[in-house]
């Protein structure tokens, strides 16, 4: 790799931008997603910046069971964020449908639509797991941008997810529901 | 002020290779200084730079026609003319200037909101037009109190060349000045309380909305260059006169700190105001305003 592309890898891993989207939530993950950039967990640190238009975005968290109504709006969203880009699934609801599952005025799992590359589980996850998926989302942009990793779901166990859940399900379930 | 002196001047110092690095600093400063203020630790001392490289490094929607191109072409514009209104600021002593060099200067200023404006309405967004419109409402209002608080200054000390008006010794009408355009430099900037046309909860990114990759890192650029070509001007005229060049340079390097401190204050302090709020604001700051410039060279008049 040469320098400049290193230092492009680099420069990507510390500066994501967001762009938030709600599919359908119930509005706790996007209290969660808000909380996780008030001082107590402050994810400017990382260079985190919650953007307005999702042309300046890096990095899409998306919340919400992807409702009938949602669909089109994520699919157009997710072509508007300009690449390399990442997609995050904040809370149980993208995952698996939480609580919703098998209702009729939905299209979810979000993944049945567009690639997800970090889930981060919960109802709703804790801000710090939000922090850690926007973290890890940040890497696999980077590395996927200097061609160096293969892409798979990554799942950030919360705290409640854990006991049920200790290696990832959701992302394996997900994983194994990818359509072509 | 030949050409030598003039291209390193617009190259060197104050120009590109000392006004980009202070162009990020600033815009780090200005997010690390509200940061603190919230309670929270902020972003890290290269973040404006990691933030341009990786923007230099995303792809950009397809544009085509000649609303692609003067999509293109307006960043590039905004970022030229900060660069060259950073670049005529004098700030070693006698380093050059001519007569009028503050008038190129107002425009150069002007140049950036103008290609802001122009931005939003050749996007075809419908948040880029609202925010273009704010913008323009916006600079119409804060220029009138901005370009009568310098033409003020110039009328009393009888002179448009920079340096002359910064060699000067300082009057109270001067003051006055300075602190006219301390009160417009949110407007400009864009910040609290008057961050309308980019106002995020409302129209999104405003006249960036469309904007990606390469384009959006060189708007950032021209963001950052105009907080050093502006914080720059109210620090040519505060500073004290100095001969030593080092000292001129690192009074004026410190006076643009101190102005960016104050101004992330105001921002961090302040929520954004409303368009016919801030509209009254400025036309009534104007009216006093107004009333000093029109008496101030009235008085020079009569004196002469």
């Amino acid at each position: 790799m040469n320098p400049w592309n290193k230092l492009m890898c680099y420069c990507r891993r510390r500066s994501p931008w967001l762009f938030h989207m709600n599919s359908g939530s119930c509005n706790g993950c996007d209290i969660e997603l808000v909380a996780s950039l008030t001082p107590r967990y402050d994810a400017e640190q990382l260079g985190v910046r919650l953007e307005g238009s999702p042309r300046h975005a890096d990095i899409l968290c998306i919340t919400g069971p992807v409702t009938h109504n949602a669909v089109n709006a994520i699919k157009t969203v997710y072509d508007q964020v300009c690449g390399p880009k990442a997609v995050v699934a904040i809370g149980s609801c993208p995952a698996t449908t939480n609580v919703f599952i098998d209702s009729r005025t939905l299209e979810g799992p979000l993944n049945r639509h567009i690639p997800v590359d970090v889930f981060v589980p919960g109802c709703p996850p804790r801000p710090d797991a939000i922090v850690l998926g926007i973290a890890k989302a940040a890497e696999i942009l980077a590395n996927r941008a200097a061609k160096k990793l293969p892409v798979e779901p990554v799942c950030i166990p919360g705290t409640e997810c854990a006991a049920e859940c200790a290696a990832g399900c959701a992302a394996k379930a997900a994983a194994s529901e990818v359509q072509p | 002020m030949n050409l030598t002196t003039a291209l390193a001047r617009l190259l060197i110092f104050p120009g590109l290779l000392f006004a980009v690095p202070a162009a990020w600093f600033f815009l780090w400063v200005e997010r690390k200084s509200v940061a603190l203020m919230q309670g929270r630790i902020g972003p890290p001392f290269m973040q404006p730079f990691y933030d341009f490289i990786k923007l230099l490094g995303k792809t950009t929607p397809p544009r085509s026609g000649v609303g692609g191109l003067l999509m293109r072409l307006w960043p590039l514009l905004a970022v030229s003319a900060a660069a060259g209104a950073v670049g005529l600021l004098p700030v070693l002593p006698s380093s050059g200037g001519f007569e009028g060099d503050l008038i190129l200067l107002l425009a150069l200023l002007e140049l950036p909101s103008m290609c802001i404006i122009a931005a939003g309405f050749s996007s075809g967004s419908i948040f880029g037009e609202i925010g273009s419109a704010r913008e323009a409402i916006l600079s119409v209002s804060y220029n009138v109190v901005f370009l009568l608080a310098i033409i003020s200054i110039a009328a009393s000390q009888h002179t448009f060349r920079l340096e002359a008006l910064a060699a000067l010794p300082a009057s109270p009408l001067r003051w006055l000045g300075v602190l006219a355009i301390l009160v417009c430099l949110p407007a400009k900037l864009h910040i609290n309380p008057f961050s309308l046309p980019n106002a995020e909860q409302e129209i999104y990114s405003g006249p960036m909305t469309e904007y990606a990759g390469p384009e959006l890192a060189m708007w950032e650029l021209s963001h950052g260059l105009e907080w050093v070509a502006a914080t720059g001007l109210v620090a040519t005229l505060a500073a004290p006169h100095l001969t030593t060049w080092w000292l001129a340079a690192l009074v004026f390097v410190a006076l643009s700190f101190a102005v960016v401190l104050l101004l992330s204050a105001v921002a961090a302090a302040t929520a954004r105001l409303q368009i016919d709020t801030t509209v009254r604001f400025y036309w009534q700051c104007t009216l006093i305003f107004a009333v000093l410039a029109v008496a101030s060279a009235l008085f020079m008049r009569l004196r002469a």
